[in-house]
C-alpha cells in the first residue's frame, strides 16, 4: 500500500496540474522538519506573528478556541486542545497514535492528481490531524494557523480531518506570511471525513505575501446525513492561488455547502473553484460565490455539480463586480446531469457597480469613493450559513475587516 | 447689513437629459424657512428638476444657475451640495444589496468620529428610528431590498431626520403609501421643515413634489408651483392653486394662470 502510494506520487512528480499557472517547486527552498522551536501556546508567539495571525482569524490568545495548532514552514510548533471530545494533533503524532491512520491518507485526494500531491507525500510532510470523537459536540472552534516564517520557502502539509458519527466540528484555519517574507510557495491537501450524521464547519482566511503562490488540495468524503461547510475568505495580494475542493455526497441526505469571498487586488490570479459529486440518495449541495475584481487580478471561479443519482439538488450562484478595466472575473459554472429526477441549476452574475447605487449613496453625503467602497464591501459581505451564532458574529466581523482594504 | 433670506436661487434654467431639452426658463427662489410645492403631471419634468438641483450627472444644466446659500452650485458634484446642506427623500431609490439601512443611519455619526468602535445606534437615532415604526431588526435589512412601497419612504425620511439638511427636496412622499402612513411621513417632513416653530423662526426650508396633492392637506406650504411641459407655467398660494387644479385639472389651472 504504501509503496504503491510512493510509486504513484513518483510517476505524478513532474505531473502538471489540471488548472492554474505551473509552479516550479524546485525554485523555492525545502526546509526540514524542526527548524522552528516548539512552543506551548499561541501566546508564546512573537508580537509581530500575532498581530499577522490575527487578521487571518486566529486569535494568539486562544480564548473561545477548543485548541490551537499552528504549522511553521514544514515544522508544526504547537497543537493544544482543551476540549475531551477532540484530538488535535501533528500527522506526525497522530501516525503514532493511531495505527489506522494510514487508512485515510489519499483517499479523499488522489495522491497522483498533480505534482503537488505528489510532492507533499514523497517531502513527507507534517500537517494537523483533528478528530472530533463520536457524538462530540464542540461549539468552540478548533483554530489552525499555517504560517510560512522564512524566505522563499516551499511549504507542504497533509491535514487529516475526522468528524465520527454525530459529531459536530467548527474549525478556522487561518494562513499567512511573515513580514519579511515576500516570495513562496504553500501546498496543503487536506482529506475530510465525515461520518454518519456529522457535520464540519471549515472557515478559511487566506492572507499571503504578494509573491506566494498557493495550491491547496482538498477532498471531502461525507457519509449518511452528514453536513459539511466551507468558507473561503482571500481579498488580499496574492500571486497565485488555485484550489477546487471536491465534495464526495456518498452518504443518503449529505449535504455539501461552499461559500466563497473572493478579492482580487495587484497581479493577483485566483483561480478557484468547488465541485460536488452527488451519489448520495437525495444528497445536495450549494456554491455561493462573490469576486471583485481590482487592479490587474483576475478571477476565476469555478462550480461543477455532478448529479450522479435520483432525488439529487444543486445550486450554484456567482456574482462578480468588475472594478477595472485592466481586471477580469471569468465564471464557469458547469452542470452534469446523469440520472432522472434531480434538480441542478445555477446563476451567475458578473458586471459593474452601479452607477445609481453610488449616487443614491452620494445623495447621503458620500464621496464617489466612500460610495463605492461600501457598495463592494456591502457585496462581498454575504451572510455566512450554518455556523454557531458565535462564530458566525465573529466570522462575520472577520468579512467586514478583511474587505475594508477592497 | 443685508441678510441672506435667499436659500435656493435658480435663474433661467434649462435641463437636457439624454440630449434632450426637458426643462427650460425654470426660475426658482425660495428663502430660509420656507416650504414651496411642486405641482404637475406625469412626466413634466418634476423629478428631473428634483436631479438637477441635486446634481446628478445625467441631468445636464445647458443654461442657467443654481445658488444654494449665495454660492454657485451649478457645477458642484453631489457630495459637495449634500455637504453644503441639501437632503432628499428619492421617488424610487435603489436596493442596495449588503448596504444596510443601519449603515446609512450612521453615515453623519461616522464622519465626525472616525473609527470609535460603536457598532449601535445612538439612542436619540434609535427613538427617531422607533417613531418611523422601524424596529432594531428591520435596520440591519438591506437598504431598500424587498421594502415596501411604504417602507421606502419612512425609510427615506428616516435617514434625512438622522441627516438634519437645511433644505430637503422631497420626490413624491406619498406615493405608494398607504393613508396612515402619509400622516406619518407629513408629520416628520413638518420636523424636517420646522414647522413646529413659528413662520418667523423657522430656518430649514423644502421642495415638496406630489402629483397627488394628498399629503397637503398635512404639509402647510408657502408657494405652489405647477410644472407644465418643462415650464412653470403657475405659480401662487397653495391653496388657490390646487382648488383649481381639483375644479379644472392641470390644464385649466394653467390657462386659468395665463388669463390672470
Ligand atoms: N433618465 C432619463 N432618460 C430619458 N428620459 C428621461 C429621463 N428622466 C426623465 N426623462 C424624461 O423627462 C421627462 C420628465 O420626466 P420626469 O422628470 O421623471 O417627470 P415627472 O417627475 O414630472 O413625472 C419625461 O418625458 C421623461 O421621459
Ligand atoms: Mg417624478
Amino acid at each position: 500500500m504504501l509503496r504503491n502510494t510512493l510509486e504513484r506520487a513518483e510517476k505524478a512528480k513532474k505531473k502538471p496540474a489540471a488548472l492554474g499557472g505551473d509552479v516550479d517547486i524546485e525554485e523555492f527552498e525545502q526546509e526540514e522538519e524542526g527548524e522552528h522551536e516548539k512552543i506551548e501556546s499561541l501566546q508564546d508567539l512573537p508580537k509581530s506573528y500575532k498581530d499577522t495571525v490575527l487578521k487571518v482569524g486566529v486569535d494568539p490568545t486562544e480564548q473561545g478556541r477548543a485548541g490551537s495548532f499552528m504549522q511553521i514552514d514544514q515544522s508544526g510548533v504547537c497543537s493544544n486542545c482543551s476540549s475531551e471530545s477532540i484530538e488535535l494533533m501533528n500527522m506526525k503524532d497522530a501516525f503514532k497514535k493511531h495505527s489506522w491512520l494510514s487508512d485515510y491518507m489519499w483517499n479523499a485526494v488522489p495522491v497522483d492528481a498533480d505534482k503537488y500531491t505528489a510532492e507533499t507525500e514523497l517531502r513527507n510532510s507534517n500537517g494537523y490531524f483533528i478528530r472530533a470523537l463520536p457524538g462530540a459536540k464542540e461549539t468552540f472552534p478548533i483554530q489552525a494557523c499555517m504560517f510560512i516564517g522564512d524566505k522563499n520557502v516551499a511549504q507542504t502539509a497533509h491535514n487529516i480531518i475526522i468528524a465520527e458519527e454525530n459529531a459536530e466540528l467548527n474549525i478556522i484555519t487561518g494562513c499567512s506570511t511573515g513580514a519579511d517574507v515576500n516570495s513562496a510557495m504553500h501546498v496543503g491537501v487536506s482529506e475530510f471525513y465525515l461520518k454518519k450524521g456529522a457535520k464540519i464547519t471549515f472557515t478559511m482566511v487566506h492572507n499571503w505575501a504578494e509573491q506566494v503562490e498557493v495550491r491547496p488540495r482538498t477532498g471531502i468524503i461525507m457519509g449518511d446525513d452528514s453536513t459539511y461547510i466551507s468558507n473561503y475568505i482571500l481579498t488580499s495580494p496574492v500571486k497565485g492561488v488555485q484550489t477546487y475542493p471536491t465534495a464526495y455526497c456518498q452518504g443518503k441526505n449529505s449535504k455539501a455547502v461552499f461559500q466563497s469571498i473572493l478579492g482580487g487586488q495587484k497581479n493577483s490570479v485566483l483561480d478557484q473553484g468547488s465541485r460536488a459529486y452527488l451519489t448520495g440518495k437525495n444528497s445536495s449541495a450549494e456554491m455561493v460565490t462573490r469576486a471583485v475584481s481590482r487592479d490587474e487580478s483576475q478571477i476565476y471561479t469555478r462550480g461543477h455539480l455532478a448529479g450522479k443519482s435520483q432525488d439529487v439538488k444543486g445550486h450554484l450562484e456567482c456574482m462578480g463586480l468588475v472594478l477595472s478595466d485592466d481586471s477580469m472575473i471569468y465564471s464557469v459554472p458547469e452542470l452534469e446531469g446523469s440520472a432522472t429526477n434531480l434538480e441542478l441549476s445555477h446563476e451567475a452574475a458578473v458586471g459593474k457597480i452601479a452607477e445609481e447605487e453610488v449616487l443614491y449613496l452620494m445623495s447621503r453625503g458620500l464621496t464617489e469613493e466612500e460610495a463605492a467602497s461600501m457598495i463592494v464591501r456591502g457585496f462581498l459581505s454575504m451572510d455566512i450559513k450554518g455556523l454557531p451564532p458565535k462564530l458566525a458574529a465573529e466570522t462575520k466581523r472577520m468579512i467586514d475587516m478583511s474587505t475594508r482594504g477592497m | 447689513m443685508v441678510v441672506v433670506k435667499l436659500l435656493l436661487e435658480i435663474t433661467d434654467l434649462a435641463v437636457e437629459v439624454n440630449e434632450k431639452e426637458i426643462l427650460s426658463d425654470i426660475d426658482l427662489y425660495i428663502e430660509k424657512g420656507e416650504t414651496h410645492v411642486l405641482l404637475g403631471p406625469n412626466g413634466t419634468g418634476k423629478s428631473t428638476l428634483f436631479m438637477s438641483i441635486l446634481g446628478f450627472p445625467k441631468y445636464k444644466i445647458t443654461r442657467g444657475e443654481i445658488l444654494f446659500k449665495g454660492k454657485d452650485i451649478t457645477h458642484l458634484s453631489t457630495t459637495e451640495r449634500v455637504k453644503m446642506g441639501i437632503g432628499v427623500s428619492f421617488q424610487n431609490p435603489p436596493a442596495i444589496r449588503g448596504v444596510r439601512l443601519k449603515d446609512l443611519l450612521r453615515i453623519e455619526d461616522e464622519k465626525k468620529s472616525v473609527e470609535t468602535g460603536e457598532k449601535d445606534l445612538r439612542p436619540e437615532l434609535m427613538d427617531i428610528t422607533r417613531k418611523m415604526k422601524f424596529d432594531e431588526s428591520f435596520i440591519e435589512r438591506d437598504v431598500n431590498l424587498g421594502f415596501s412601497g411604504g417602507e421606502v419612504k419612512r425609510s427615506e425620511i428616516l435617514q434625512l431626520l438622522a441627516q438634519k439638511p437645511d433644505f430637503t427636496m422631497f420626490d413624491e412622499p406619498d406615493s405608494g403609501v398607504d393613508i396612515e402612513n402619509v400622516e406619518l411621513i407629513a408629520q416628520e417632513i413638518n420636523t424636517l421643515l420646522d414647522k413646529d416653530k413659528k413662520p418667523g423662526l423657522r430656518e430649514r426650508s423644502g421642495l415638496l413634489i406630489t402629483h397627488l396633492g394628498y399629503i397637503l392637506n398635512f404639509v402647510g406650504a408657502n408657494t405652489a408651483h405647477v410644472l407644465m411641459d418643462g415650464k412653470i407655467a403657475c405659480s401662487g398660494d397653495p391653496t388657490e392653486i390646487l382648488e383649481d387644479i381639483r375644479k379644472e385639472g392641470f390644464k385649466g389651472c394653467v390657462e386659468c394662470c395665463e388669463t390672470h
